[in-house]
This record gives C-alpha cells, structure tokens and sequence, in this order.
C-alpha cells in the first residue's frame, strides 16, 4: 500500500500519523505539502490533524481552498480512500467530502482526553479488524468537535450505514453524559456515501502504541492496510 | 524623527534614575537622543539586565558532567546520551499576564518557545508553574480562565504537548498572578545553535512576523509595580499568533539543517534592540541596521518605535555570506516574511540608518555588558520557632480532614486546567499530567525526559533558605519517583521589590537554599529568570522561586507512576517521618494562624533515599510510586489510590512516635510511598543502605481506612477532589 499525508501550514499531527502509518504499512508514506497541485499515485490519502492556516477563519476552511485539495476532491470522487482526522475531519466537511459541519464545543472549550468510542460498522476498509459494536479508548483533542446535520440527512445517513463511530460509555451506550463536545447524535467520525472517504474527530495514531498507554487506534491502519495492499 | 527633547522628566518615564543616566552621558560622551535613550531603558531595565540579582545568581552551581551549556544563553543544554541534548528553560510573563490574561500567558507560551528552537531544538513539551489570589477574590475566575485559555491556544495550535505543571492559589497573588511558562526541546548535541555573531560583513537579516507597535516598553514595565492604574498600560502587552510560531519553527528548524546560520536569536523582550544587541556583543563585533528595511505592519512606524516593539513570533540571524538566497527561499516556502536589514561592521558600535540617515549610534560592549549591576541591601528573614506536634490538636476523624484537604483549592485535582490543553500532540506522551513527573519519550528512541515544576512558596516566606532547598529537593524527588536520574534545573525567580531589604532578604535565602540543595543534589541550575517588582501597593507577592527540573530515563520500560496497579500489595513508606506540621496544609485547612517553621530539609538523607527509591524502580521491584509533600502521607495514599482506582488499608507503625495525625498529614520531606508485592527484600535491601522503610498496609478494595478514621469510599474521595475546581470556575460536573 502506498499513502500520502498531506501537510498544510499548521498541520501539528502530521508527524504522527506518519509514525503510525509507517508501523502498520512497514514503508514510508508521501508527505505532501500544500501548494502542490498534483502528487504521484497513492492507494490512501490522510489528512492530517492540526490547525490549517491557523484555524483563523472557520476550522478546515481555508484548507479546503488549497492547491492540493483541488486534486484530494478529484481522486476521493475517483474512488481514492480518503481519512482525515480531526482538522482532516473539518476539511473534508468544508471541502465537501462528507455531510454536516462541525462547530465549536456545546462547552467553548478545547478539549483533550481519551473518549470511549462505539464502532458503528466492522464493515468499512477503515474499521475491518475491529468487530461492528465494539468499544474503543481513543483520545480527542479539539476546540471544534461538536458535529452537525439535518434530521433528514442524518435518516439517510443512518440508512446507509455512515455513521462510523459515536461516542459512548462503558457500556456501549451513546449517553449524554459520554458526548465530549455537543455533537448530534454523539457521532464522533461519519463515512461518504460509498464508505470511501472517513473523517472523525478523534485520533487513532495517539493510541497506536501500547507505550502511550493503549493500542485501540493502531485497527484502522491495519484494516486499511490489509484491505489496499 | 525624534520630536520629543532629552528632559529629566523623559529620563524619569524611561525608568532610569540620576545614577543610571550619568553613566549613560559618560558612555556615549554626548546626550543621547530619544532612540538611544529608550535603547539604554530597555537594555538596563531589571527584566533584561538582571542588575538585581546578577550578583547572587552567580552563586549558584552551573556546571556538572552532563552540562553542555549553562546560563547565559537562550537557554540550558544538558546531554541525554545518544548524541542528543535537551534544551530547556522556564520564563515569567507575570505582569502581562495580570493586565491582559489570555495575550500575556499566549505570549509567554510563544516566547519561551523561541529560546528553545532558536538554539536548534524542536520543542517536545511544554509545562506550565501557575499561581492565582485567593479564591475568593473577585479577578481570580476571569484570571485563570483567561491564563488557561492563553496557554491552551497557543501550545495547542503549535502542537507542542502542555505536559504538566502546578495551580496553586494565595491572597499574596491577588495584585500579581505569577504565569510561568517552561519549554523543554530536544536537539542533535553538535547541532547546537547560539546567539554571538561575528564577521564583518555578513548579513543580519529579519524572519518571520512583522513589527508593529505593540509592546513597546514592555520589559520597562516588567521592571515595575503596579498601582491602581495598571489596567493603563495594556497597550504594553503583546499579541500572540501561534500559527505563525509554528511555521517559524519549521522554517528555522529546516534552516538549520543546512550550514548557513552564523548566529540566531529570537526577538523577545525589547524586541530587535536586544537580539541585536546581544548577538554583536557576545561575537565582539558592530552591527549597522537599515530600519527602512524592516518589515513593518503599518506605515509611518519611528526608528524609535521598531526598535523597542515587542511584536511577536520575530527571529534575528546572522548568516554566511552568500547564503541570503538559500534562507530566503526556505521562509518564502513557510509565507513567512524574510529581509536583510543590516550586516555585521568591526567598529563596536551599533549604527542604526534609517532612509540612509543615522538616527543612533551607540556603543556596544559598554551598554549590554557594563550594565549596572546592584548590591542591593537585605536583611535576614527572622528566624520562625519549630512547632511541636504535640503542640497541634488531633482531629476527631482523620478520614474527614484527608477529604477536606483532597477538595482544598492546592490540592484538588486540576483536570478541568489540563483538559484544555493538548497534552498528547507530537504522540510522545508517556505519563499524563497530574502525577508526579510528565514523561516524555525522546522520538524516535527508547529513551524518556521526566520533567516536573515545583515551589511550595509558604515554606519560602517562612524561612526563605529552607523553602529554596525545598524547593529543589522536591523537584529531584518528583524526577526521582518516576524513575528518572535528575540532570539539571531551569529557575525562574518571582519576588517583589527588591528594593525593599526584606524581599532582597528572600531573595538572598531563597538562592542560598537553592545553592546548597543543587550542590548536594549535583542538580545545577542550567538556565533561568528572574522577575521582580511582584507587589501592587507595597503588597509583595510569596517568595517563589519555582523550579523546573529534568530527568533522564534510559530505559523507557522502567519508570513508575502513582497509580496503584494491583490489590493486595503491601504498601512501604520509605523514608523518616518526624511529623512536622509547622507551615503544613494540615494546619492552614485546621485555620491555625500561628508562625512557624517549615520543615527541614536533610540533603543527604534526600539523596540517599532517592537513590535507593530510583533503584528500585529501574530493577523493576516497585508497581506505583509517589513522593510525599503538600498534605504529607494521607494525601500520598489518596492520590495513589485514586490514579489507581485502587483503595488501601492502613495502619500506623507499633510504637508510633510523632501523634498520629502528625504521622498521617506532617510534611516531612525526603520520603516516598511504593507499592509492589513482596516488600521482604526491599526492607532489607532499605536496611543495608540505611534507608528508613517501613510497611504501613496493602492495597486493595475500594475504601481508602486510615488509621484514627472511618474508611472513605474512593467514589466519594474522587468527587470531593474532581468537583472543586469546576464547581468553582461555574461548571456543572
């Protein structure tokens, strides 16, 4: 599998997700930067968390005009897996890519700490080695979190099956008092309509190693490994 | 250009007295004009020239095996082993931070920052040591509200993790909250960069934000008290724009991958006059600087107002001939502005041009290092009587005390603080805050720094030598509890006037103590600051010399935390416990009012006992360690137990010698609490190395029982801890 990681100015988690990347596809991903307008062929683009061009308009938007975007829109409309996590999440809503918007925190403030997170669906090249309904400890670390749709887009979302993860409770349940941030439904990550492109708030690479404390991010990269290799 | 005229009254406003501008005449032969004037103010104010405490910095132990480079630069250089150093320092932006909370404590984020990178390290962590007035005091929510925000958008947006630090709160603070702010970096040890820049000819050139008319003066006005009419001088107080910061890093760091740097320095307090300044110092050389060629936010800025903005995310370099192309290109890569404003001259002197025009010159070497420097007086602080504790009453319940202190505003968790930043980024983190230590993985390595900021200032007013010492002492066993080898510490010295006998007394005391730990301890100090003038109205702030250490752990698999990990464990107190309560939270929550001595620090002791404590946890015998201070050993117990979700049971000793309650909340120092489930060895192993250990109980269940007390539910423990801090900034929990 080959992955490019796209590298805005004030990307901050590009660094780690390269890391995690690197563990589960043994090889080195693409960095990208962003005023590029075309890049060599990749089964996987990422889009990394941070601050794109500092966050000083509406989170992602600014991103979302860039040079590279233009082409990340071209190939995920190709069919190209796309993820992006937490700033990557916000972009891909600006761009387009995903339904709803994501605004700032019900509480105003940033956030930063690990999340139980439901697994909507097993079935997704993102969430294949992880069984539909389990729950996962990932961190979240965000000022924007609070994700937003329509009731009628989010019936037809849930109708397809784009839901991917909600935030929940030690049982399982998708409580009020599991929601970190506000976000409808406690919908922490949501699919495209063909489940090609994934964006969620939390970041999966914080927990990819057991030496940070826990390992349940690392199943996304494998899945995606396993089924673009 | 410089309307206004040289007046006595002029001189006044620029805080410089009679003595100061006599020397001032002598030096430049002339009167100075406006420009070379506020150059003199800034250069020679307490904030920039140290001419307070120079004399008893000096004093203190700078060098060691792992020293690489001590004070005097931007900041400390140790070496981590693995060619690699640590560079590290903790800096004050107490007085902005007070006027304006979000910008000051942003910027101070953003500043030290850039002492760090400017000097080749790519920062890892940052920590942040915090003090408030007391609760009650209507400014102290809008405060730290404001002060957390600040750090958490800057840091965040950076993406460099906010780590740990402290919270603490004091009616002494109400006039001066103290924000200071520490970086620690991590750097190729022989790609180091530092600030003397020589050559003649080579160009100095200017990178990154614009200058715009912000800060002007702040470092003069650092180097004051307030009044009731601080709020007047918010214009001093600078703008943070982390995203900015974050390309500066990038671009300096890739800069600094390639050969072209003579010199670097970041523009902080008095802005391009002290980066110029002290680059063509420390290099022996002159420097001539064309203003016109200055990047500028708005038009029709004066040479005087360039010179002394304090506009952030600015760096200054000197570079080899030729190579303006090069570092041009990678700045324009990052949008970030880039000009060559000046180059480097053999003449001493620093001309400023401005449209081809000179409107300064001034010499160098006498203005940044013939300074003036002050033995200012002191007096000693009185010495305060020991308390006995059989002189302090024992309470009905000890199990409602340890809740009572558990939900005090020094002691509650600060969860609702570190939520808000981002402690995770850069995916190194490997101990959270709010244990003793952070502990941040070298990347790439299986190495780790533990890093920690302490001070327990009511110790340091009490009797300043023991707070100093203590100070240290506590830093190297927070280092030391979590496995690591203490290397070296940054200082950051936050008093009031110190023109006042008394608070120079402090001053004095305080780096006495610290001089005698560090030297004991082979704990120097690598890097510092020093910020002074912390009263308003004549009411100084708590002596508070705060202490950022850090350690090293070699093996990133041997460290522990606080954290209980398994029930039925027995539970070793290492250490002697005397019962000391003088100066105690015990006695402050009790509300007893008294004067008292604060405990006593055993250097040798500390040391012994440390090292046996480190011991134990590089050979992987202990499964949670936690160091005993504020609250003493029921306090440990509880914050073990609840990091663990673990409960404990114990009893005191057989013939217990201090009170129990003495034993229970005393806050004797050089002592640790471990956990592991075999204690025979280690308390013989104790004895041999003539370390006091003694097995106090075993963990398990989820009730905290101390001895004297009804058991505590560790559910109704954490609320009590959890709820005081968002119940007091008005969060439903």
């Amino acid at each position: 599998m080959k992955a490019a990681v796209i590298v805005f100015p004030g990307s901050n988690c590009d660094r780690d997700v390269q890391v995690a990347l690197r563990q589960s596809m043994e090889r080195e991903p693409l960095m990208v930067w962003h005023k590029e307008s075309s890049f060599e062929e990749v089964d996987l683009i990422v889009l990394p968390g941070g601050f794109s061009y500092g966050d000083y308009l509406r989170c992602g938007a600014m991103a979302a005009k860039s040079p590279v975007m233009k082409e990340v829109v071209r190939r995920a409309e190709n069919g190209v897996p796309v993820l992006g996590i937490c700033n990557g999440f916000q972009i891909l809503t600006e761009a387009g890519l995903l339904p709803g918007v994501v605004m700032r925190n019900a509480n105003l403030k940033f956030v930063c700490k690990d999340v139980l997170l439901r697994v909507e669906t097993g079935q997704s090249l993102f969430t294949s080695k992880y069984e539909s309904g389990t729950t996962i400890r990932i961190p979240i670390a965000h000022h924007d979190g609070n994700y937003f749709a329509d009731s009628a887009t989010l019936r037809a979302m849930d109708d397809r099956g784009q839901i991917a993860f909600r935030y929940c409770d030690s049982d399982g349940q998708a409580s009020n008092a599991a929601n970190p941030n506000g976000s409808i439904g406690n919908i922490a990550g949501v699919y495209n309509e063909t489940k090609t492109v994934l964006g969620l708030m939390p970041h999966p690479e914080r927990l990819s190693d057991p030496a940070l404390g826990g390992n349940d991010g690392r199943a996304i990269f494998d899945s995606l490994v396993e089924a673009l290799s | 250009m410089n309307e206004r005229a040289v007046s006595p009254q002029v001189v006044r406003e620029h805080g410089l007295d009679e003595r100061e501008y006599d020397l001032i005449l002598d030096i430049m032969g002339r009167r100075p004009n406006l420009l070379e004037l506020g150059i003199f103010s800034v250069m020679w104010s307490e904030h920039c020239s140290y001419k307070s405490s120079k004399k008893w910095l000096k004093t203190l132990p700078t060098s060691g095996p792992h020293v690489i480079r001590g004070p005097g630069e931007n900041a400390g250089v140790i070496d981590i082993g693995e060619g690699l150093a640590a560079i590290f320092k903790m800096e004050s932006h107490n007085h902005p931070s007070f006027i304006e909370p979000y910008q000051g404590a942003a910027t101070g984020v953003g500043g030290i920052l850039r002492d760090v990178f400017t000097m080749g390290a790519r920062p890892i962590a940052n920590l942040n040591a915090l003090r408030f007035g007391e609760p009650d005091n209507p400014k102290t929510r809008h405060l730290l509200s404001g002060v957390v925000a600040g750090i958490g958008g800057y840091g965040n947006c950076v993406g460099v993790p906010t780590v740990g630090g402290e919270v603490n709160f004091d009616a002494s603070y109400n006039g001066n909250i103290l924000v200071n702010a520490m970086t620690v970096g991590v750097a190729s040890a022989d790609r180091i960069f530092y600030s003397a820049a020589a050559g003649a000819g080579n160009p100095v050139v200017y990178a990154g934000s614009k200058t715009g008319r912000d800060g002007i003066h702040g470092a003069t006005m650092a180097s004051a008290e307030f009044d009731d009419n601080s709020a007047e001088k918010r214009p001093t107080v600078q703008v943070g724009d982390p995203f900015t910061e974050k390309l500066l890093i990038e671009a300096c760091l890739e800069l600094m991958a390639t050969d072209a740097i003579v010199g670097i320095q970041d523009m902080g307090a008095a802005g391009l006059t002290s980066s110029s300044f002290e680059m063509a110092s420390k290099g022996g050389s002159g420097v001539e600087l064309e203003l016109d060629k200055v990047p500028c936010r708005e038009d029709g800025m004066t040479p005087y107002e360039m010179m002394l903005s304090e506009s952030q995310e600015r760096m200054l370099m000197v570079l080899k001939p030729g190579k303006e192309d090069q570092a041009r290109a990678i700045f324009e890569k990052w949008d970030l502005d880039f000009a060559v404003v000046g180059h480097l001259t053999d003449s001493g002197r620093m001309v400023l041009k401005m449209n081809g025009e000179v409107v300064g010159d001034l010499p160098i070497d006498p203005l940044a290092e013939a300074s003036p420097e002050y033995d200012r007086p002191w007096t000693q602080s009185p010495a305060l009587p020991e308390l006995p504790a059989s002189a302090v009453e024992a309470p009905p319940d000890t199990g409602a005390v340890l809740i009572k202190l558990m939900a005090s505003p020094d002691l509650c968790s600060k969860r609702w603080v570190w939520e808000q930043y981002d402690h995770m980024v850069m995916a190194d983190t490997l101990v959270r805050p709010g244990g003793d230590a952070a502990v941040v993985r070298v990347h790439g390595t299986n190495r780790a720094l533990a890093m920690s900021s302490d001070c327990t200032p009511r110790y340091c007013k009490a009797d300043p030598r023991r707070g100093g010492t203590q100070a240290v002492a506590e830093s190297w066993r927070n280092l030391t509890a979590s496995g690591a080898k203490p290397l070296a510490i940054t200082d950051n010295m936050n008093f009031g006037n110190p023109e006042r006998p008394e608070i120079m007394g402090q001053f004095v005391g305080c780096i006495e103590g610290m001089r005698e730990a560090c030297t004991l301890l082979d704990y120097p100090v690598v890097s510092g600051n020093v910020s002074l003038y912390n009263e308003t109205n004549g009411q100084a702030i708590l002596p508070t010399p705060v202490i950022g250490g850090v350690g090293l752990i070699e093996n990133l698999k041997m460290t522990a935390t606080p954290a209980f990990k398994n029930a039925d464990e027995e539970i070793l107190l290492i250490g002697e416990t005397l019962g000391h309560l003088g100066v105690s939270l015990y006695l402050r929550e009790a509300g007893w009012s008294g004067e008292a001595a604060p405990p006593p620090v055993d250097l040798r002791a500390e040391r012994r006992n440390g090292d046996f404590v480190r011991g134990l946890i590089q050979e992987g015998l202990v499964s949670a360690c936690h160091d005993v201070s504020d609250g003493g050993l029921a306090v440990a117990l509880a914050e073990m137990a609840l990091a663990g979700d673990i409960g404990c049971r114990i009893e005191a000793p057989d013939r217990l010698n201090p009170p129990l309650h003495a034993w229970l909340f005393g806050e004797d120092q050089a002592r640790y609490v471990v956990s592991l489930a075999n204690a025979g060895s280690v308390v013989a192993a104790a004895a041999a190395a003539g370390v006091p250990a003694c097995r106090i109980g075993k963990t398990g269940g989820d009730l905290l029982t101390l001895p004297g007390g009804e058991p505590i539910s560790l559910c109704e423990l954490r609320q009590a801890h959890e709820n005081w801090l968002p119940n007091y900034m008005g969060v439903a929990s």
